[in-house]
């Protein structure tokens, strides 16, 4: 072998560097990736973040699904939020309507986000919302309450092995994060 | 081939001036600071890789002493959190993964016949910056809110969220570590691939050149997504970005996934070239050629190219699905087949072979044992149903010490007393480089085996305090680390006493072992092969 010529360590050196930036550009690319799959596959709890539309189905009464809401706030959310019921027996194909309270405890406006998880993660790409408070932010005054409607329906094709979803809300605090289009909540109750 | 020509190979940029400092050497400081020199680069690494190993040290002496017994004795819980943390990062970046460069910069010129290595000045700054990184990363510790105290992982949202206004620094200096990784790791495959002797084909390489350069690819490949992931958390902290935080449409499980594509690629590059360095050294002690040249190549290339594929199994907790956890669950245990090619490929070699124990076969040997069991505790943690028990305990942080501390950092002590005489030109004192091995390799044992135990019953990792019942293994395993720590003291006087000087080395002091290096009188000279060599 001959001793290199400076050409080729130099185009040695661009394919090198060019690998390093481009890895550089796929640890972004995982990030929409991640998502892409996560939704796809109905993995890792994710639910859609858009609202589906209900076609009259045939209602599966032969199975109940229990559908448990869990509420959480995130500490720096002066927010009470709990489900309107624990707890509720649905027919797959059925359109369900229940509700959230939420009652702001702080003296100023305040805008919070709630960010769905369903669980067991295969279940959640058959938990479809045809109407969701999570998919705004929700402003709240000072001291004032709102009931968050949610209407959602279980896809018939939910595997057997399924026989209760959960459906989990983490409500945060964006009030400092220069929230958009934030839909304002009714008037104190 | 005359001197102008090779110059001008090795950097077209600066040809004219290459030669007018050719034969210049400056002396003092300058020397170091100026350098293109593969042999005092290499140096530098070692010598700052060892400070960096006594600073990592000095910190688990701060852990186990606040460990010698329950209850918060010594330490602040936010600082022994610090202390964790940083001793992660400075172990895993500041002594590990220089000593490698280091032992590259030093051994690959020479065992490929080349005189220098292809990159000089690149060379010399990807060094350079180190001191600056670490710098950065240690003066975060005086800082009001102290420094980074989210465990070396730093996951989200402990890094962004919940972390001490330092984290930029944190964040920086992780930047200039993965810079210096890559320029370095450039350089090796340049040199590799360009400056090999006249008739050393890919299958006569060394095999630490070869578990090196594959290594290097591996550093090429993830350096920049770790570089990435840290600028997520540096942007989610402070420019309000939400690639972790769920509030905006983030995920900080997304963190996990991001970080170990990094990050288990990142546990091979610190444990390839150990092989390549045990591959060295088991021949030359047994007199007996390697076993299975060929296979541990592929081996190695396949431990690498599956490394891309085994991530999440540091997160079969997160709530992945059963598919993915049993794939990733396969895959993992699939690497044990081509490090089990490796480990009966040592052995084999071994066999029947004239042994004779001097200090780097004595490390190697325990490096060869210990860094199985290591590896079997891997296989018992990528299990995972029983994961779910294992998972974060002290039985992961006893893992991950036999293969780093009993594995890599056992396989540098290895290749240090074998190339030592090379370097220095003196033979190192055999008698306490045995008391060294022994000092340490039953202290070792002491310091990491009943982490099994603790972990096994339930003894969380990361804890400043902990349940009673924890009391007494916990002291063994302090004594232990005490005892592991101060023995490296008599490493460093067995160094600085070879390089004052001793009895004079011959060219080839180890009667068994091969490889240009050996060619070489000792110590070696400035400049390597002026003329390369014939490769037979």
């Amino acid at each position: 072998m001959s001793r290199p010529s400076a050409t080729s360590n130099r185009k040695l050196i661009i394919w090198l560097m060019t690998g390093a930036i481009g890895m550089f550009g796929f640890g972004f690319a995982l990030v929409p990736l991640y998502d892409v799959l996560c939704e796809q596959l109905g993995i890792n709890g994710k639910t859609q973040s858009t609202a589906s539309t209900y076609k009259p189905m045939t209602i599966d009464t032969s199975r109940v699904i229990t559908v448990e809401f869990m509420a959480n706030i995130q500490q720096d959310m002066p927010w009470e939020f709990t489900p309107e019921v624990k707890r509720m027996q649905v027919h797959p194909g059925e359109l369900v309507r229940t509700n959230f309270n939420a009652k702001s405890l702080a003296l100023a406006t305040t805008v919070g986000q709630a960010i769905p998880s369903v669980s067991p993660g295969q279940g959640a790409a058959y938990f479809n919302k045809t109407e969701c408070f999570c998919f705004n932010q929700q402003l709240l005054a000072a001291q004032s309450s709102a009931a968050l409607p949610l209407i959602f329906y279980v896809d018939p094709d939910l595997p057997d092995t399924i026989s209760t979803l959960t459906l989990s809300y983490t409500l945060y605090n964006i009030t400092d994060k220069g929230y958009v289009g934030a839909v304002e909540q009714g008037a104190a109750k | 081939m005359n001197t102008t020509t090779r110059e001008a190979n090795m950097d077209a940029a600066h040809i004219e001036e290459s030669n007018e400092h050719h034969e210049a050497h400056p002396t003092g400081i300058k020397r170091w600071l100026f350098t293109t020199n593969h042999k005092d680069i290499g140096t530098l690494y070692l010598w700052f890789s060892f400070i960096m190993f006594l600073t990592g040290g000095a910190m688990a002496m701060v852990i186990r002493a606040e460990l010698f017994q329950p209850g918060l004795q010594l330490v602040e819980p936010n600082f022994f959190n610090q202390m964790t943390t940083v001793h992660g990062l400075i172990m895993v970046f500041g002594a590990v993964m220089p000593a490698f460069t280091g032992l590259a910069n030093w051994l690959i010129p020479m065992m490929i016949g080349a005189p220098d290595m292809a990159l000089p000045r690149m060379n010399n700054w990807s060094f350079w910056i180190l001191p600056f990184a670490f710098t950065i990363l240690l003066s975060s510790l005086f800082m009001e809110g102290g420094g980074p105290n989210f465990g070396w992982t730093f996951y989200a949202p402990l890094s962004t969220t919940y972390s001490p206004d330092s984290t930029a620094l944190f964040v920086f200096s992780i930047h200039i570590m993965g810079i210096s990784s890559i320029m370095g790791a450039i350089n090796v495959v340049v040199t590799i691939v360009n400056m090999r002797a006249p008739g050393m084909s890919w299958m006569k390489l060394p095999l630490f050149v070869w578990t090196w350069l594959i290594t290097a690819f591996l550093l090429i490949a993830v350096m920049p997504v770790l570089a990435g992931v840290v600028t997520m958390v540096l942007t989610d902290k402070y420019f309000g970005t939400s690639f972790f935080d769920a509030a905006g449409g983030g995920d900080p499980v997304m963190f996990q996934h991001i970080f170990w594509f990094f990050g288990h690629p990142e546990v091979y590059i610190m444990i390839l070239p150990s092989f390549g360095i045990i591959s060295a050294i088991v021949p030359a002690f047994s007199r007996k050629r390697l076993f299975g040249y060929s296979s541990m190549v592929y081996a190695t290339a396949s431990i690498a190219i599956l490394s891309f594929l085994v991530w999440a199994h540091h997160m079969f907790t997160t709530g992945m699905p059963v598919f993915a956890e049993l794939f990733f669950m396969y895959c993992t245990m699939l690497i044990a087949v081509p490090t089990g090619v490796k480990v009966f490929n040592w052995v084999a070699t071994m066999w029947r072979g004239s042994l004779s124990f001097e200090t780097p076969m004595l490390f190697a040997i325990a490096f060869i044992i210990l860094f199985t069991i290591g590896g079997f505790s891997g296989l018992m943690l990528a299990i995972t149903p029983v994961d779910f028990q294992y998972h974060d305990t002290y039985f992961v942080v006893a893992h991950f010490h036999y293969v780093l501390v009993t594995g890599a950092i056992f396989s540098i002590m290895a290749a240090a007393y074998y190339w030592l005489p090379k370097w220095t030109g003196h033979m190192y004192d055999e008698k306490l480089g045995k008391l060294h091995f022994w000092c340490s390799v039953i202290s070792v044992n002491v310091l990491f085996f009943p982490m099994h135990f603790l972990g096994l019953a339930g003894m969380p990792r990361r804890i400043p305090d902990y349940a009673i019942q924890f009391a007494d293994v916990n002291q063994i395993v302090s004594i232990g680390g005490f005892a592991f720590g101060l023995s490296q003291f008599i490493f460093l006087a067995l160094v600085i006493k070879c390089i004052k000087g001793g009895e004079k080395a011959p060219a080839k002091p180890w009667d068994g072992a091969e490889g240009l290096e050996w060619t070489l009188p000792s110590p070696a000279p400035y400049h390597s092969f002026s003329t390369p060599p014939e490769v037979k």
